[in-house]
């Protein structure tokens, strides 16, 4: 076998009829891996990937296998592995081999699905291009002169070239979102509090959730079903009870209200990119939804909430990065000058940029200016998806308000940079359930259909995505089109 | 408000970060529109709200206090850096003056 099957579900089908096996999923995992072309991979795990999947074999041939069991996949190098090098994409992080692994990553294993290797992504996660790894930004698929976003690039790509079956990534202000839609994938952040973060590099820990990169909804649906819990090790993790969140995928959207909110089409948006969202909304329309205009009147803000209060906690984070317990140290004639010189080292230019901003923001005579104020604001912004939310089920808006852009073309701008995320960091500033899904392409490249709901109310957002997935041909992928 | 370098300077050595010069003139420049940026959060009325820190319905989140096996003291010294170990401890540099 050299290519993979199409999703999760198809996979899972053929390793029950004995079609295939873990190992031969796995083999051809790696064999595409090792041949890619995109930097996606900043390790490749073989050995450790063989040995699962022989395991997983060995379960699925006792036939009490969970449905993950024997599925290769790809974890965002941010996400702790035991044993396994663990960089967050930055030279202060080389050489780190965690003493233990991620819950999400215990879950995973626990399942029996196939960890194939480490993703590529902006250093800390912090950026939305994957441009700022320390080891080279991670390529588009689709054409290789452009990003593939990010922070979670890597990620996205090992799903959209279909190198694994899924991925996991971190979304701080559409991390797994904003990737997803430029590289044609799913993509989707869970509610705040539904996944422990525990083992993962904290970024900026009000806003971070873990989430998957797959090809269709009902993978992505399945893979959070093994990721949502509470986690003793996280006191941010709800205790709910396990959740089917695959109960309403084939109830269709007849009657249910899709909110859309009239100021995410902006200036500035893509005219290829509002036709293929518009499409959407008739689509959805002709399939009895009813679409109710809502307002969202503070998203402009949201940008400013998001870049006083993510660099405000990032910089009390990466705190830790001293020198003195792991990583990189550059020593110099004293201790605080150590300090200095393995962080200057140490870090790249957007992850200095981000603390000397947070630390700004939290220094006397700034706090209450700026990050007090960017505190009340999120109430605000908060307040208003509660009322959006009692006019409506789910909001569906653009993921990004372009296509994926040239390597190179915003990297000195970092305003510009940002603005990526000004459809997808409201929902980590509420905390709310999002996914990116395909929906269809503008001048050749893919275009993201972003859907909210309610906090916990993932089932609904699905059912929307699978509903819309169900009715549309935007599952291609980019060598199936190039060939 | 724009931010000057004298200030991006201050900041940087508030978050223990050895810049360049270039770095900074580059930073100072960049941070200016950033912090332009987000200024215009003025314009928001937020004189009778509350922040918010986290939106999660949970507080005071308590376990049992039960003890367990943690990590060795091998595992734990492992990813010390080069010259960063000395047996049982981390080495760094004297922070106290012998009198």
């Amino acid at each position: 076998m050299t290519a993979l099957p199409p999703s999760i579900v198809d996979a899972a089908k053929l390793l029950r009829a004995r079609k295939t096996s873990s190992l031969e999923l796995t083999e051809a995992a790696l064999s595409r891996a090792h041949a890619d072309r995109f930097n996606t991979w900043l390790l490749l795990a073989d050995d450790h990937a063989r040995a699962q999947a022989k395991v997983a074999d060995e379960r699925l041939n006792r036939g009490d296998a969970p449905l993950l069991c024997g599925i290769p996949w790809a974890c965002k190098d941010i996400i702790g592995t035991k044993g396994i090098e663990t960089t967050a994409a930055s030279r202060i992080l080389k050489g780190y081999v965690p003493p233990y692994s991620a819950t999400v990553v215990e879950r995973l294993d626990a399942e029996g699905a196939v960890m194939v290797g480490k993703t590529n992504l902006d250093e800390f996660a912090m950026g939305s291009s994957n441009e700022n790894s320390a080891f080279g930004p991670v390529k588009n698929p689709w054409c290789v002169e452009r990003v593939p976003g990010g922070s979670s690039g890597g990620s996205a790509v090992a799903v959209a070239a279909d190198e694994v079956l899924f991925a996991l990534g971190t979304d701080t202000g559409g991390s797994i979102r904003q990737p997803a839609a430029l590289s044609g994938v799913a993509g989707m952040k869970p509610t705040y509090g539904r996944v422990s973060r525990y083992g993962v590099v904290a970024f900026a820990s009000s806003l971070d959730q873990v989430g998957p990169f797959t090809h269709t909804v009902e993978d992505a649906a399945i893979v959070c079903e093994a990721l949502f819990g509470k986690d003793p090790h996280d006191a941010t993790t709800m205790p709910l009870a396990r959740e089917d969140l695959r109960r309403d995928l084939a109830k269709g959207v007849k009657g249910l209200r899709i909110g859309v909110p009239k100021e995410f089409f902006i200036e500035g948006m893509e005219p290829g990119v509002e036709k293929a969202v518009r499409d959407a909304l008739r689509e959805l329309e002709r399939q009895g939804a009813n679409i109710v205009e809502v307002s969202l009147s503070l998203t402009d803000h949201g940008l400013a909430v998001y870049y006083i209060i993510q660099p405000a906690e990032a910089s009390s984070n990466l705190a830790r990065y001293d020198g003195v317990r792991y990583g990189l140290r550059a020593e110099g004639p004293d201790l605080l000058e150590t300090y200095r010189r393995t962080r200057g080292q140490g870090f790249g230019a957007e992850v200095k940029r981000r603390m000397i901003l947070g630390t700004y923001a939290l220094s006397a005579g700034y706090y209450d200016a700026y990050y007090v104020k960017a505190q009340k604001v999120r109430t605000l912004i908060k307040a208003e998806f509660d009322a959006a939310f009692a006019k409506c089920d789910a909001i569906v808006t653009p993921t990004s308000p372009t296509v994926a852009f040239k390597i190179g073309q915003k990297v000195n701008d970092p305003l510009a940079m940002y603005l990526n995320d000004v459809f997808t960091l409201p929902g980590n500033i509420a905390g709310l359930p999002g996914i990116s899904i395909p929906c269809g392409l503008s001048e050749g490249l893919p275009v993201g259909l972003q859907i909210m709901a309610n906090s916990f109310a993932e089932a609904t957002m699905f059912r929307v995505a699978a509903a819309y997935e169900r009715a549309t041909p935007h599952q291609a992928r980019p060598e199936r089109k190039a060939a | 408000m724009p931010i000057d370098r004298q200030t991006v300077v201050h900041v940087a050595d508030l978050a223990r970060i050895a810049l360049t010069d270039e770095e900074v003139e580059r930073f100072t420049g960049q941070l200016s529109v950033v912090l332009d940026a987000v200024a215009r959060l003025g314009e928001v009325d937020t004189s009778t709200i509350a922040p918010t820190a986290s939106v999660l319905p949970l507080q005071d989140v308590q376990r049992e206090d039960e003890p367990r096996p943690g990590l060795t003291t091998d595992q734990a010294l492992a990813n010390a850096p080069r010259g960063g170990r000395d047996g049982e401890f981390f080495r760094v540099q004297e922070v106290l003056e012998e009198r």
